[in-house]
């Protein structure tokens, strides 16, 4: 076997082993809202601690049943709580100041599962927060689920067990169909991480990587990919240079056709780049299985796991 | 979203940029009076939203205003690449010395905007890009300083423009930025950018492509869209709030999530059939989400057989059968259906669509509907 650097450590370093468990202390940005509202009972439903909510103009009011205190701004909600994440369901054209404000108060962990945030804005948002050292992740994503520990989004809880399995993902229903397939076959999950189908994300495939090779529960991964971009190959190439841990991939859009946006704003072949031909041969590249097809994630992930 | 030549050269002209005097012309006799003003030779080209309009013969160099004329009514009738043609651009013919590429984009990878220049333009940049990667340069912008001066100057150096032009390199440089940023644009892009005999710089042609996220804070460009450069269906399906594109094969996907409906589309073809299109019905099951959705999908003709694949999350399978079953009664399907159910209550939303009068296969895995569906269309 190849000798494996190990990747630098950040000076960054998460105070969770992968993002959120029982420690997570979650503020709601937009918990009012239709969305925000109706998740926060899921969330609440499924174990996780939510310590308040954010909506302008609301402070004072309880929320969820009058189970979640409601604030202004997150200054003033983490002068109350202890809370130690955040996530946004806030409307696109108001969701980078609702990052932007909770990097500001020094929320660590910022989860967005806003769709339809303008590219440029998310441009200045993620270099404001690398200025702030606020992990990022999303938008326009499911957000994390450490099975019986906690739900920050909107993945269905249910469909996960508890296992020794990491999943990364650029999609939502697609990681609900592999997490499922994952779990009807009886290998769990440590945390599905969606990072989400915009162009600017983030959270990315290698940030994840890093966090899934360095927690001790976690023995392997699962990466789906999708057309558009270079973050997979960036990927393959990180998992050659760093990764001890097996990881299987998949890759979604190998019918697709060049220069039509499949859904996400991210998903697009432009210019010859981001075809699933080149992404499938990166991966293969650096003896990472490629699955053809969903069901297969778990035959792979049997076959490495048994 | 993307802009015509016409449009996109104006909005960078707003900012500084260069452009020859032209005008747009929907019939030959407009033609005839914008050449006449512009004294010639000048340059008919058709406005279409594709590229490889001079090798179609959809740009020509017109000596007089007669000529002119008889061009663009030749132009206007042609049919490129399956857009039609409705406007000609008629500009001033430009006395090319040399021809420059200059660009902005959205790089990915970096998280930045981009400004990329070539000596070698008039040719798309893809191709530079495999022929010759060397001949590109790059700056990063930042995006809370902006492009700055010595960049520009760096790029104007790298590509070997002479001293004359540094100031007006620059100048043009920073108009095209403060373009690509005040529309919020993922793309845009001189192409040649040339340099005429008498030393000045001009954007002879031009191209943006508009993040459509951020159309709301500009509902003058919004309402540029060439609605002919749109298939109706994906018109249609865009105003309903659907995703959809069309693909050349005969099984029809109506799938929740966009990561899903591709995967859907790639197993359709792993087991020897081919996607019709690419269909996100995206959250809940509304019944009238999903009738729209499936009359998009059966108004395509060569449509064999459909298959649903539907995975319930947050949303239950019965309250998407539900909305399936409500959305039969409305279009009554002619071809074989297939649906897969998978989540939350999926018994009970197979049970449904089992126990419907409809001709309904339902399948319990991925692998067994894809299967059903490509044997059906056959």
């Amino acid at each position: 076997m190849r000798h494996k650097e190990p990747f630098p450590r950040q000076s960054r370093e998460d105070t969770v082993t992968v993002l959120v468990d029982k420690e997570t202390r979650l503020l709601v940005q937009g918990i009012t809202g239709r969305e925000g509202e109706f998740h926060s009972e899921q969330m609440l439903d499924y174990g996780t601690r939510i310590v308040g909510g954010v909506t302008p103009g609301k402070g004072g009011q309880k929320a969820c049943s009058d189970r979640v205190p409601v604030f202004d701004t997150v200054a003033e909600a983490l002068k109350e709580t202890d809370a130690n994440a955040s996530i946004v369901y806030v409307p696109a054209r108001f969701a980078p100041d609702a990052i932007v404000e909770a990097a500001d108060a020094g929320v660590p962990l910022i989860v967005c599962i806003t769709e339809g945030i303008p590219a440029l804005d998310m441009v200045r948002v993620r270099a404001y927060l690398d200025q702030k050292g606020s992990r990022l992740v999303g938008p326009n994503c499911p957000g994390l689920l450490s099975p019986e520990q906690a739900k920050v989004g909107i993945m269905p809880g249910h469909i996960a067990t508890p296992g020794s399995t990491g999943v990364v993902s650029r999609s939502g229903t697609l990681t609900y169909e592999v997490v499922y397939a994952l779990t009807n076959r009886g290998l769990g999950q440590t945390t599905c991480i969606g990072i989400g189908g915009d162009p600017i994300i983030g959270t990315d495939f290698i940030d994840a990587l890093k966090l899934f090779e360095k927690d001790s529960e976690t023995e392997q991964v699962v990466l789906i990919g999708e057309i558009g971009g270079t973050a997979e190959e960036q990927a393959a190439e990180f998992i050659n240079e760093h990764m001890t841990k097996p990881v299987i991939a998949f890759v979604a859009g190998r019918t697709a056709p060049p220069g039509k946006r499949m859904g996400h704003a991210g998903a697009i072949i432009q210019g010859g780049t981001g075809t699933a031909a080149d992404k499938i041969a990166a991966f293969e590249a650096v003896g990472v299985p490629v699955a053809e097809h969903p069901e297969q994630i778990a035959d792979f992930v049997d076959q490495r796991h048994g | 979203m993307k802009l015509h030549e016409y449009q996109s050269k104006r909005l960078f002209s707003e900012h500084g940029v260069p452009i020859p005097d032209g005008g747009v012309a929907t019939n030959p006799g407009q033609a005839r009076e914008v050449t006449e003003r512009l004294g010639s030779p000048v340059v008919v080209k058709s406005q279409v939203l594709v590229g490889g309009r001079g090798k179609a013969g959809g740009i020509k160099l017109a000596q007089d205003s007669d000529e002119a004329e008889s061009y663009a009514r030749e132009i206007l009738e042609m049919n490129i690449k399956g857009f039609p043609v409705r406007k000609v651009l008629v500009d001033e013919a430009a006395d090319i010395k040399t021809e420059i590429y200059l660009g902005v984009v959205l790089d990915r990878s970096a998280r930045r905007t981009v400004m990329m220049a070539s000596s070698e333009g008039g040719v798309e940049i893809e191709e530079v890009a495999e022929r010759k990667p060397e001949a590109i340069k790059k700056i990063i912008i930042d995006p809370f300083l902006g492009l700055r001066g010595y960049q520009t100057l760096q790029l104007a150096k790298e590509i070997g423009l002479g001293k004359e032009q540094y100031r007006s390199f620059g100048r043009t440089a920073r108009g095209l930025y403060e373009a690509f940023t005040a529309y919020d644009a993922s793309l845009a892009e001189i192409n040649p950018l040339v340099v005429t005999e008498d030393g000045q710089l001009l954007a002879v042609d031009g191209k943006m492509v508009l993040d459509d996220s951020a159309l709301f804070r500009h509902p003058d460009l919004a309402k540029m869209r060439d609605v002919d450069a749109e298939a109706p269906a994906e018109r249609e399906a865009r105003q309903a709030g659907l995703s959809y594109v069309k693909l050349d094969g005969t099984i029809g996907c109506m799938v929740n999530g966009a990561g899903l409906a591709m995967a859907t589309m790639d197993i359709i073809k792993y087991f020897g059939g081919s996607p019709a299109n690419f269909l996100d019905i995206g959250g809940g099951a509304q019944a009238d989400k999903v009738a729209t959705a499936l009359r998009l999908i059966l108004a395509d003709e060569s449509v064999k057989a459909v298959l649903f694949n539907i995975f319930g999350g947050i949303t239950r399978c019965d309250e998407v059968a539900a909305g399936i079953l409500e959305a039969f009664e409305e279009i009554r399907p002619t071809v074989p259906l297939v649906a897969r159910l998978v989540g939350t209550n999926e018994e009970e939303g197979r049970r449904m669509l089992e126990e419907s009068t409809y001709d309904l296969m339902t399948a319990n895995t991925l692998v067994d509907a894809a299967q059903r569906a490509v044997s059906a269309a056959e």
